[in-house]
């Protein structure tokens, strides 16, 4: 599959909704920060230079030994691509936003599943990414370390034997690592003990993050949680410390659903109805309101409240309506009120689609 | 007032977000929100923790010091040319070099991000040499102090064996 096949494809196999506790668990990514030694980190370093590191990772990936290792993959140059078709790479998180900046001196390997790809002069010289769907950190880290000595097999990381692999920023420095699980916690939010439980979360060494946009709920009740500490813990501590955090709460967000099914079910009941009403008949769909409907009817769908929708299908529906998506599906510039029209037409035709079939 | 993200444009949207039950406002240019929207789900914007590293980084270097310990201010690194004052204000270092240059005044940092300054996890397959068998001998002690503790003894003899090897190939370069 070519880089053109990826962005024409909506759907990457983290979306798959099957790894495991993918009820809760939408993806586990960790990401690897590397640089090579002798040059300085991308922000100072010169056109040439810039040039000089993607020249050298294009070397290492055609690598015979990398390639009996890792398979094909591919460097594209972000020049190469349409801004449309950069936006699109964001939106399947597969590569950050920091790559569009300035992208004229940045490059993306992508391996054909999309599970594994690097950027190539973001914040650092590397960032390696392995995304999977549901809870499965452990296997993300294996691919990713694998992929790290593939390429170390040709490159000369900047490291040190005190603090490690050296990164732009200090607060990577060690490790590099960053492991992360992307959760949908509508329960905790409904019977309002989110913040009590994110609270406690911090007091263990890692970071929590939900965007807020204008109201006071996380849009589509889903956070981000990672660790904060790169220095001084081994990789398999860290994803073991992350993963039994992420266990505890799958209890309490399975406890909640529970209480709330029990004691409130008509309130549950109507308001995932409601969400599933407005996204099958509405003609005009803001992308906020898009995400909190999402997790109303993801919620309903979890707990068997609605049956004929799989559950996949709304995580492909968040990524398929973002701006980026609509623009290409649509193939032309649109307004923000075209872009709520065209999203609200795409949802009613996916959901109908999924019901016939 | 102007966009925290590009510096350039002026902020004319307000995103809130929150960290750690911390709310953080982050006003920022039309365009900039557009990209920081578009990620929304998955990739957070990661723009924050320089904004806070920069403030840690205020105390440490943004001050001139008057410690007779400290390096002159204005010190930069030979290899790649950052000043001090750069680094407070950007939160990144310029190079692999860097942390020598400014590793000592680096460390109150360390300890505070990190509440640790040395590194114990992978080592790189072909140019670690060394450091790897040091690092997995270290780990390895550990697992046998705690065998021992927890009375663990068929364990603690076969972590003792696998020491006894690693001891040998060091020895033996
Ligand atoms: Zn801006
Ligand atoms: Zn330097």
């Amino acid at each position: 599959m070519s880089i053109k096949e990826t962005v024409n494809n909506p759907h990457s196999h983290w979306m798959d909704g099957t790894g495991p506790e993918s009820d809760i668990v939408i993806s586990s990514r960790v990401r690897v920060a590397r640089n090579l030694a002798h040059l300085p980190f991308p922000h100072l370093l010169s056109r040439e230079k810039a040039e000089d590191v993607i020249h050298a990772v294009q070397t290492a990936i055609e690598n015979r030994v990398f390639r009996e290792k890792m398979g094909k993959m591919e460097l594209t140059r972000m020049n190469e691509l349409t801004p449309v078709e950069r936006q699109i790479l964001v939106e399947k998180h597969l590569i950050s936003p920091d790559l569009l900046e300035d992208f004229e001196r940045k490059a993306v390997v992508l391996r054909d599943d999309e599970v594994l790809s690097v950027m190539v002069n973001e914040e650092d010289h590397l960032r390696l990414q392995c995304l999977l769907p549901g809870l499965q950190l452990n296997r993300a880290w294996e691919l990713v370390s694998r992929l790290d000595d593939g390429l170390e097999a040709t490159l000369d990381y900047a490291f040190d034997e005190k603090l490690g692999y050296l990164t732009a920023c200090p607060t990577n420095v060690g490790t590099g690592l960053r492991a992360s699980v992307m959760l949908h916690l509508p329960g905790l939010v409904m019977v309002n003990q989110i913040k009590g439980v994110l609270g406690t979360i911090t007091k263990l060494g890692l970071t929590v993050r939900g965007l807020y946009g204008e109201g006071t709920e996380a849009k589509g009740n889903l956070f981000q949680v990672s660790n904060q500490v790169t220095l001084g813990q081994a990789e398999e501590d860290i994803i073991a410390n992350l993963i039994s955090v992420t266990r505890q709460l799958l209890g309490q967000e399975r406890a909640a659903r529970e209480a709330l099914y029990r004691e409130r079910r008509e309130q549950l009941e109507d308001r995932v109805g409601r969400a599933y009403g407005l996204l099958k008949h509405a003609r005009v769909m803001t992308s906020d309101e898009a995400m909190s409907l999402f997790s109303d009817l993801r919620l309903g769908i979890d707990m068997g409240i609605i049956k004929n929708i799989p559950a996949p299908l709304i995580i492909e529906l968040m990524v398929l309506t973002r701006p980026a998506y609509l623009v290409k599906v649509t193939g032309k510039d649109l307004s923000p009120v075209e872009r709520d029209i065209y999203r609200a037409q795409l949802i009613r035709k996916k959901l109908s689609a999924a019901q016939q079939s | 007032m102007e966009c925290e993200r590009c510096h350039q444009r002026p902020a004319t949207v307000h995103l809130t977000e929150i960290i750690n039950n911390e709310k953080r406002t982050m006003r920022l240019c039309e365009q900039c929100a557009r990209e920081l929207q578009a990620q929304a789900m998955g990739f957070f914007p990661q723009i924050n923790l320089h904004n806070f590293l920069a403030g840690l980084l205020h105390n440490e270097f943004g001050f001139p010091t008057t410690g007779p310990t400290v390096a002159p201010a204005g010190a930069r690194c030979e290899a790649c040319g950052l000043t001090e004052a750069q680094f407070a204000r950007q939160g990144l270092l310029g190079c692999g070099e860097c942390y020598r240059y400014f590793g000592p005044r680096l460390e109150p940092v360390f300890r505070r991000i990190h509440g640790n300054t040395c590194h114990t996890g992978k080592v790189p397959e072909r140019t670690g040499g060394k450091v790897r068998v040091i690092n997995r001998l270290e780990r390895l002690k550990a697992q046998l102090r705690e065998a021992i503790s927890r009375e663990e003894f068929e364990r603690a003899a076969e972590l003792r064996d696998a020491i006894r090897e690693l001891e040998k190939e060091l020895q033996e370069g």
